[in-house]
């Protein structure tokens, strides 16, 4: 078996295992890109749509040009790439077990792994929905990619189900392209996209938007003949009478994405069960030494800036690992979430580490407005950062500032409305 | 005071708050909006009212390519009830690999002195 040695290896190359190859590369070792797909870009060819790089270009560019950048300077530097090459198994002693086309069968020894795998959207069989089995039924990513890489339209009439933001962008698409949306359902009270898909991507074509209402049966023999949509109550329960029928030939599911780690698994990554994905430090290294982890293997992101930002970071912290710049001891503190918290990373931060400012990325459980973000140790509080908008559609990235007292404890995190005082 | 003689609501997109900006227009010309909460509420609102333009982001059919279809954009934004009539156009146009980003693939398209442009690079397909 052909075995090639490097000094980190990236498994996959979307925007998380592009920046941080660059940035691995520009922190002066070796980088061996592993991507699956026949080319680089992860998901960001077929996201045609503009919206990406306010964060890191300070312009509005597409999914296509975001990765181009990226890529471009992956070219530039001379990164070796291995393109079609499907990685089987991640041993725990960090060997990379993967296939392609062209050497059967290939071991890759790296000094350290980042994993940087992305996610995969939720299926009709993650959410249940009863009815027959007929064609016509696609998760939003995959009309996605049938539409703007394929140049196929998956039908003609269409319901989708979920308001995120790929479920509203494939709405407005398909309708440019001649198809008619019926409706967009959302089991939520609120949409859980942006503000401005909604306004964009659904009210700029007359598309109707149902809150509150979920598919409760898919019809039809060979194809798609029509769904059944119902009111829900507040504990997500169809409220009987409410019943509508939609005609339409195909049903899109915009649910959810997954964090994709079969592969983690493989190495002995730890995962957290509110993430999906895997247990970090501060340094964006796994339970296991040398694995490493960011974008939205870790935890699904709603901006492809983050992502990369995550894969810059991790690419520089991996190269300082391998030549001994960072040594990260096992004296660590776990991050507990409080009220209204649904998830935070890093789940444990080195001790040290509060001697400067430490990032944190949160997600809420639920919207709020005027809150503070209270960060608690020992019952005491040491920081709060007001948020006039807590969604969770939107992650919350909260710099805690250096502390000069020892951080010693758990440190609690909860969401407080600013009227009341904390409970706790 | 002078009547109005059209009004409209438009729900703002600069932050998640989404306020409903109701923009009048007065028998005098005038025009003013209610309802934001802020500077940038009212110029989105006013600005959306006057002349509503979008990118439009879609693909146009490619030969010889190693994809079928190339992904492009408008150069800047065009006036939102031009989208269709530009898609028609579009429909109509297939461009030869291979492509840079930013290579204009229709230029002033109906027009309306907006370009549409490549989003990314695009090899020609190796026979």
């Amino acid at each position: 078996m052909k075995t090639y040695i490097t000094d980190i290896a990236i498994i996959g190359g979307g925007p998380a295992g592009l920046a941080a190859a660059i940035s691995a590369y520009e922190n002066g070792v070796n980088v061996l890109l592993i991507e699956r797909d026949f080319e680089l870009g992860g998901i960001l060819p077929q996201c045609i749509h503009n919206g990406f790089g306010l964060g890191i270009f300070d312009e509005e560019l597409t999914g296509p040009e975001f990765a181009q950048r990226y890529i471009n300077k992956v070219i530039e530097y001379k990164i070796p790439i291995m393109l079609n090459t499907m990685v089987l198994e991640i041993r725990p002693n960090k060997n990379i077990l993967a296939v392609n086309k062209n050497e059967g069968a290939i071991l890759v020894k790296p000094k350290a792994i980042i994993l940087a795998m992305g996610c995969r959207e939720r299926t009709r069989g993650n959410i249940r929905i009863p009815g027959t089995r007929p064609a016509g039924i696609y998760t939003a990513g995959l009309a996605q990619r049938l539409v703007n890489i394929e140049g196929l339209m998956p039908g003609k009439k269409f319901v989708i189900l979920g308001s995120g933001d790929i479920g509203m962008i494939m709405a407005r698409r398909l309708t440019l392209e001649g198809a008619e949306v019926k409706a967009v359902i959302e089991i939520l009270p609120y949409t859980s996209g942006l503000i401005r898909n909604k306004v964009q991507c659904l009210d700029d074509f007359g598309i109707p938007l149902l809150l509150q209402h979920t598919i409760i049966e898919i019809k039809g023999k060979d194809r798609v003949e029509s769904v059944v949509v119902s009111k829900v109550d507040e504990n997500w329960e169809p409220i009987k009478g409410s019943e509508k029928s939609f005609e339409c030939d195909t049903l899109l599911l915009s649910v959810g994405l997954i964090p994709e780690n079969e592969l983690s698994k493989t190495a002995g990554v730890e995962l957290d069960p509110k993430t999906r994905g895997p247990i970090i430090n501060n340094y964006f290294q796994t339970n296991v030494e040398g694995i490493f982890a960011c974008g939205n293997v870790l935890h699904v992101n709603d901006l492809v800036d983050n992502v990369a930002s995550e894969g810059t970071l991790t690419g520089e912290i991996a190269a300082k690992f391998i030549k001994k710049i960072i040594k990260i001891d096992k004296n660590f503190v776990q991050l507990l979430c409080g009220r209204n918290i649904g998830y935070v990373l890093p789940q444990k931060v080195n001790k040290t580490a509060f001697k400067n400012s430490v990032r944190f990325y949160m997600r809420v459980k639920k919207p709020e407005n005027n809150v503070y973000i209270n960060f608690k140790v020992n019952d005491k509080l040491i920081y709060k950062k007001f948020e006039r908008f807590a969604r969770p559609s939107e992650m919350l990235i909260i710099d805690l500032p250096k502390q000069d007292i020892l951080i010693d404890n758990n440190i609690l995190i909860e969401v407080i409305p600013k009227e009341k005082k904390s409970e706790n | 005071m002078s009547e109005i003689v059209d009004s409209k609501i438009i729900t703002c997109i600069g932050c998640p708050k989404g306020c409903q900006v109701k923009v009048s227009k007065f028998k005098n010309g005038n025009i003013e909006a209610e309802g934001y909460s802020c500077k940038h509420g009212k110029e989105y609102a006013i600005q959306e009212y006057i002349d509503p333009r979008r990118v439009l982001t879609t693909t146009i059919i490619v030969k010889n390519g190693i994809l079928p279809l190339i992904p492009v954009r408008s150069n800047q934004p065009l006036p939102k009830n031009k989208l269709f009539e530009c898609m028609k156009e579009i429909a109509n146009i297939k461009v030869p690999a291979p492509i840079k980003m930013g290579d204009v693939l229709i230029k002033n398209i109906l027009g309306l002195n907006v370009d549409i442009i490549a989003s990314r690079d695009l090899e020609s397909k190796i026979n």
